[in-house]
């Protein structure tokens, strides 16, 4: 394998597990407030943080450019203060594979969460145990199937992140060209050779890890 | 001391509206379903929040609506045994009895947990899932685990409706037991008359949210005030 397609190889594995994290970090929580708090506008943020998952991925890019570009909503504080412009890095696809993958993980891990007996937490709360107490001993083990089931699903789904990569990372060989990019690339460049090894490689490994969450989901359930 | 309580609590037009109070006896909550037993309970506990009223158990207030007194479940002594028993299905025996108590050191809490096990029976289960043991077995789980924090009150919600009747009367043997280790008032929520009569010091009797008599077993089956209480106690 040449360079070129290591490095793809390299930068989308990188995007993948830095944006799962994050999205592990962010997610957990935010379902579990979906799941067990009743607040005004819980069902907008839903609505909001599922809408990656419909929208068209240009669409979101172009959000993303609107909140998150030097001149942003968001971007333009970031810019000033630290001198960080996000755009065209492998930041900034983190931050759309994070985007894109994250309503993945508050469904499966929501569902989990809602599904959890509510006696069990009542238990736990006449023995005496706090809210947080309960939730990381009680509520998230017993939910961890569908955590664990949207970890992988939101990896896999990180690691095929194209449209609003390509929006807010732009298209830079060597920078910004994850594996669906190259692919892109190579397939428009006519070089079929290369495109059938990186198609092949990043179908397995999605298949790959599609199967690990059916495996994992059902062996717990 | 003992156990007062005052309740009103509206929910989807039903209405429970209900008063009474026991010393260190057992009472028994009988009546039929939907009479608002279950929802006693779980008000007491602090899961759901009366409109009105005042609980106040061994001299310490949990819920009072005029001085706008209400402490969380975790601040109430009382033991809960639910009907479903809630054991956490992901611990062994031996951690679902340690997860009833949060205050005392590692090794008091396991030398409790020690004394429970042997109390109920269950020694030789400690490594055990809940999915693993008996019926009866899980019951005491269940009441091991209740007991842990020393609550000042047992509360139990049927807890013996899905067992046979030979392990019904076992485990009704274990309640007098615990009437007599612990020495707390007990307030069972149950169907079943023979239940009722065997454990009850007190029975209430309720009905469509309002308590209809209050009395011992003997009193109740010679004088019933009305009809409700005849049938309840004939008929069950």
């Amino acid at each position: 394998m040449d360079e070129s397609i290591v490095f793809s190889i390299t930068l989308s594995l990188r995007v993948a597990i830095v944006s799962t994290l994050l999205i592990l970090v962010v997610g957990i929580p935010t379902a579990y407030f979906l799941a067990r708090r009743d607040f005004r506008g819980r069902e907008i943020l839903d609505v909001v943080l599922t809408l990656p998952l419909v929208l068209p991925p240009t669409v979101t890019g172009y959000y993303l450019i609107v909140i998150f570009g030097r001149n942003g909503l968001l971007g333009h504080y970031l810019y000033d203060w630290i001198g960080l412009s996000i755009t065209f890095t492998w930041y900034a696809a983190v931050l759309a594979s994070f985007v894109v993958a994250l309503p993945l993980m508050i469904k499966t891990a929501r569902a989990a969460i809602e599904s959890v007996d509510k006696n069990l937490i009542n238990a736990s709360y006449t023995l005496g145990h706090s809210e947080w107490h309960t939730a990381t001993q009680v509520v998230l083990p017993l939910a961890r199937r569908g955590i664990v089931a949207g970890t992988i699903l939101s990896f896999a789904r990180a690691l095929g992140e194209f449209g609003a990569t390509l929006m807010i990372a732009g298209n830079l060989p060597g920078k910004t060209d994850t594996m669906p990019i190259a692919i892109y690339n190579l397939a428009s460049d006519g070089d079929w050779s290369r495109v059938h090894l990186m198609v092949l490689l990043l179908t397995l490994m999605s298949g790959v890890f599609l199967y690990a969450a059916n495996r994992y989901s059902r062996r717990l359930l | 001391m003992g156990l007062q309580v005052q309740l009103v609590k509206k929910v989807n037009g039903f209405t429970l509206d209900v008063e009474w109070a026991i010393e260190n006896q057992s009472a028994v909550l009988f009546g039929f379903s939907g009479a608002g037993k279950t929802m006693t309970l779980q008000l007491l506990a602090g899961l759901i929040t009366p409109d009105v009223g005042r609980i106040v158990l061994d001299g310490a207030c949990y819920f009072d609506h005029v001085k706008g007194i209400n402490l969380p479940p975790q601040q109430r002594a009382f033991g809960y045994v639910f009907q479903d028993l809630a054991l956490f299905p992901h611990m062994r025996v031996l951690k679902n009895i340690l997860y009833g108590t949060t205050d005392l050191s590692k090794q008091a809490n396991l030398e409790k947990a020690r004394a429970m096990i042997h109390t109920f029976k269950l020694d030789g289960l400690e490594s055990r899932y809940p999915h693993e043991i008996s019926g009866g077995q899980k019951q005491r789980v269940a009441l091991a685990r209740a007991l842990m924090r020393q609550p000042h009150a047992l509360l139990l919600d049927e807890p013996f409706s899905a067992l046979d009747r030979p392990l019904r009367h076992e485990m009704r043997n274990y309640l007098l037991t615990i009437k007599d280790l612990f020495k707390i008032p007990i307030i069972l929520v149950t169907h079943d008359i023979d239940e009722a009569s065997s454990i009850a010091d007190t029975l209430i009797i309720y009905d469509h949210g309002r308590i209809v008599q209050t009395g011992s077993p003997q009193q109740l089956r010679s004088q019933p005030v009305n009809t409700v209480v005849s049938r309840l106690l004939s008929v069950y």
